[in-house]
């Protein structure tokens, strides 16, 4: 079947299965691999990404399901204001260990801050504990995501506009 | 693997043998790390069939300009490139964020790890084996860019410096970048003895410098294993036999031939493979095979019988490792003995990426993409899996997606070059999370025995333990065994502790033909410190004492512990008071190189659900070359030891892996990730290991704090809490 998706801002046909998840598509026929396999069953996060803004888990979402929604991948996080403030506090926290998990950590915890700019740690706990991080950054995620709704106000402040995902 | 008595060599003793390579390009610089202390398998000399390699270096130079850096240990989350990057920017003088880096190719000469005498990251030992050879690397580099410039001025040596990539003249001011100076420099030779700068001088090891790795692994662009995409590649999906030891018997593909997108089916004696035009045609392939295995005879094997055999195993008489005083004696004039077993479970690693190897065999030659800790071992395992000398098979090493010891082992490369023979062009062999957690080198069951002798007023006299497990260091590291015994089994039987007779045994107790034992994060000290803390803390209270105040006056003898102890119990607010079902617990050990006292505090509902709620650690681990990255590596390290003491278990029942996905084998997730603190002891000693320890305290901490809120001793793990026992 012959689908077009429209990804991280631009349109990609692809030619695949219909109950193809997503997450394939992207790694092996787009060519996108910052999305990650962790376990299949969306137990573990890696493969989140966001449909219309929303963090899904790829490994679970056919391609068939995608329709014209917007997919974006942590390849394309850096083109939102969020997606920005996220990246710049992981750099200043040093959040990433082996790193595998955190472009699943970064999509999930870029859905948050869109739907709740300023979340309390049970916010956080709430949303995050969908993703898995073996090598154990939880504390580190936490104090990144406080430390992006911080970033995110400042710069919506000075540039008068609203945070968007 | 590395163990303190085993010292690196003095850098004059080194075999330091530098390899100028006149590359056109510019400056390349290497070394060979001689002084090996577990040598067994590596020949003094590199075979005549093995050509030197050409990139052989630490320090690449080219004339336009960039410096990069080739880093022999591997990157797996502990923040080794990082330091790594430190070590070599500090003695070269460059600013660790100007300089490029790239992983090692495989070259046992020139990257071995000096601990372990091959090319591997393991054992916490990375930094220590970097420690010397990286900075000399850097200072003979830098000697030989302020030579070729001073020769260019016609000035002696001794008048210029080398700062920020550029070699200067202070009386003049003059300067020029290493660049310009890169190719004269490379035809000099190498010096034998750098000067080495002191640590007064140093401007980034010792400082928290950001990890190297954190802008790639925040935007997609890190390339872990699973990911390289050569050109043409194809997607294989496998299945070993899930009964270890089994055969391939039969498999009839009519319906996955037919699946869109299936290539090939490809058979091995143990497995089968669907190769696909991408990852999901070859899982709809494979789950549409109809497979018959040849089980052989662990088909009706059960967690039951290998618990059966472990229990029998703490019968039997071990080998001495060692004995001081004389233990029956004090036994027999003891006031009151104290004898108890503690059961460990088999583990899984469970590394988030799944294995995963690209392999393409050509006509005489054959290229393997993975990730790997163990690179020259899997570079010898693939060229004999394909039949050619190693010099024809090129490896390319990437991020690892976590580690734990499960990359040191290489049975999934062999196992890619197998099945690529069969394949045209390239082929990644990506396991499923399934086949991950089924085929693993599992941490293997655990037992131990502890008999203390106790004087009248509760203080030990006599400490015996006897260690039960499988001898892995024999097939991993066999010098790392000495008379049978696995040194690493039986590493922190016994505490830091004041104890005048002590006797530690080994007992042997292999799993079955099949099921492999391997290294796992924290490796012997985390399944015996669990053991001796535990058995320490329920002394103090059977004696009626603090658990603190208990162990520190019998510690004057280990100062260092000591120390981190008292940081630790006055930083966790140690003795003030806490409500009905919650607890703290001490771990206090030495090992990595390092020393480390933890306090946990734990809340236990009336349902029996424990709850971590805070963890402090102080941690004395010598000279530190990043605080930071320190921190973390506690940090990761008390989560991986709260995950093993909560949920850690994998069973087996028809010879098979029962758990197979997250949803069988939890993790710890973040809403029960506790508070952690985490104090660095100021310290000029030797730099200790800090990849694993924390994952060792955390469960030995843990256990203790339950015990603590529930006033049952956990002797057996994963911690497990009996409705209404909140205590």
């Amino acid at each position: 079947m012959k689908y077009s998706i429209n990804l991280n801002g631009k349109v990609r046909e692809v030619d695949v299965d219909a109950d193809t998840p997503l997450l394939w598509v992207l790694r092996d026929v787009v060519g996108l691999t910052g999305t990650k396999y962790g376990c299949g069953i969306a137990f573990c996060g890696a493969c989140t990404v966001h449909l219309d803004g929303q963090a899904k888990r790829s490994c679970v979402t056919p391609i068939s399901a995608v329709g014209d929604a917007e997919v974006r991948t942590i390849e394309g996080l850096h083109e939102t204001p969020i997606g920005k403030a996220l990246q710049q506090a992981w750099r200043e926290l040093d959040v990433v260990q082996c790193g595998y998990c955190q472009s699943g950590q970064l999509m999930s915890a870029a859905g948050l801050l869109a739907e709740n700019p300023k979340p309390s740690d049970a916010d956080i706990d709430a949303v995050m504990s969908g993703n898995i991080c073996r090598c154990g950054t939880y504390v580190r995620i936490r104090a990144g995501i406080s430390r992006a709704s911080k970033l995110a106000s400042e710069s919506a402040n000075s540039s008068g506009s609203g945070a968007s995902i | 693997m590395s163990r303190d008595e085993i010292d690196i060599k003095s850098p004059s003793r080194r075999d330091f043998l530098g390899v100028s390579l006149a590359a056109a390009s510019g400056l390349l610089i290497g070394f060979s790390v001689g002084g090996r202390v577990w040598a067994q398998e590596v020949p003094a000399t590199p075979p005549a069939s093995v050509p030197k390699p050409k990139p052989n270096a630490f320090v690449r130079i080219d004339a336009s300009g960039p410096i990069t850096l080739v880093l022999p240990y591997v990157e797996m989350g502990q923040g080794v490139y990082t330091s790594q990057v430190q070590l070599l920017a500090e003695e070269l003088e460059v600013e660790p964020a100007s300089v490029s880096f790239e992983a090692a190719p495989p070259n046992n000469e020139l990257y071995a790890n000096p601990f372990i005498g091959e090319q591997v990251t393991g054992g916490s030992t990375a930094l220590r084996g970097s420690w010397i050879t990286l900075r000399q690397a850097g200072a003979a580099a830098r000697e030989m860019l302020i030579e070729a410039a001073a020769r260019r001025w016609n000035v002696p040596a001794s008048a210029c410096h080398a700062m920020d990539g550029r070699v200067i003249e202070a009386a003049s001011g003059r300067s020029i970048e290493y660049g310009q100076v890169a190719r004269d420099a490379a035809k000099l030779p190498i010096p034998t003895s750098p000067v080495l700068k002191t640590p007064d001088k140093f401007r980034f090891v010792g400082k928290s410098t950001k990890r190297v790795d954190s802008p790639a692994k925040t935007n997609g662009s890190a390339i872990f294993g699973i990911d390289v995409r050569p050109p043409g590649l194809r997607y294989a999906v496998v299945s070993a036999c899930p009964v270890f030891n089994g055969k391939l018997a039969s498999v009839d593909d009519s319906k996955a031939m037919k699946i869109r997108g299936v290539q090939q089916i490809v058979k091995t004696d143990d497995a089968v493979a669907v190769v696909a035009d991408n990852t999901w045609g070859a899982r709809k392939g494979l789950a549409a095979l109809k497979i018959r295995w040849d089980e052989g005879a662990n088909a009706t094997l059960t967690t039951a019988d290998l618990v059966h055999e472990a229990d029998t195993a703490l019968r039997r008489k071990g080998l001495i490792f060692t004995k001081e005083g004389d233990v029956a004696k004090a036994e027999a004039r003891a006031a009151k003995r104290y004898e108890a077993d503690f059961r460990q479970p088999i583990l899984a690693h469970a590394a988030m990426e799944p294995l995963s190897c690209t392999v393409h065999v050509k006509a005489d030659s054959c290229e393997v993409w993975l990730g790997s800790q163990n690179l020259a071992r899997a570079h010898k395992a693939a060229a004999k899996a394909v039949g050619l000398p190693p010099d024809k098979v090129t490896m390319h090493n990437y991020y690892l997606g976590g580690g734990f010891g499960r990359r040191l082992e290489i049975d999934y490369v062999p196992q890619a070059v197998l099945i690529a023979k069969q394949v045209e062009g390239p082929v990644k062999v990506t396991w499923t999370r399934e086949e991950d957690m089924q085929h693993d080198y599992y941490r293997y069951l655990n037992n131990s025995r502890v008999t203390v002798g106790l004087d009248s007023a509760g203080k030990p006299i006599s400490w015996r333990h006897r260690v039960i497990g499988p001898n892995v260091m024999e097939r991993f590291l066999p010098g790392n065994t000495k008379d049978g015994i696995d040194l690493d089994v039986v590493e922190c039987a016994q505490g830091p502790y004041d104890i005048p007779n002590t006797l530690i045994e080994y007992t042997r107790n292999e799993p079955p033909k099949g099921l492999g034992a391997g290294n796992w994060r924290g490796v012997g000290p985390t399944r015996n410190v669990f053991v001796v803390e535990s058995v320490i803390e329920e002394l103090a209270l059977q004696s009626g004492k603090d658990p603190l105040a208990y162990r520190l006056p019998m510690m004057n003898k280990h100062p260092r512990p000591k120390a981190a102890l008292e940081l630790a119990a006055n930083k966790a607010g140690w003795g003030h008071p806490l409500p009905k079902g919650s607890g703290r617990g001490i771990a206090v050990f030495s090992g990595f190189g390092s020393h480390l006292a933890l306090v946990a505090q734990v809340d236990v509902s009336s349902s029996g659900r424990v709850r971590v709620k805070k963890v402090v650690c102080a941690v004395d681990t010598g000279f530190v070359v990043n605080p930071d990255v320190v921190r973390a590596q506690m940090e990761g390290g008390i989560i991986f030891g709260i995950t093993a003491a909560l949920y850690g278990k994998i069973t087996v029942k028809g010879g098979r892996i029962v758990e197979s996905n997250f949803d069988t084998y939890p993790m710890l997730r973040m809403r029960e990730a506790p508070e952690i603190e985490v104090y660095i002891i100021d310290s000029k000693e030797d730099s200790g290991g800090v990849g694993e320890p924390g994952t060792t305290g955390a469960i030995a901490a843990v256990s203790n704090a339950v015990s603590a809120a529930t006033g049952k001793r956990i002797m057996t793990l994963p911690i497990e809490v009996a409705k209404g026992e909140e205590g």
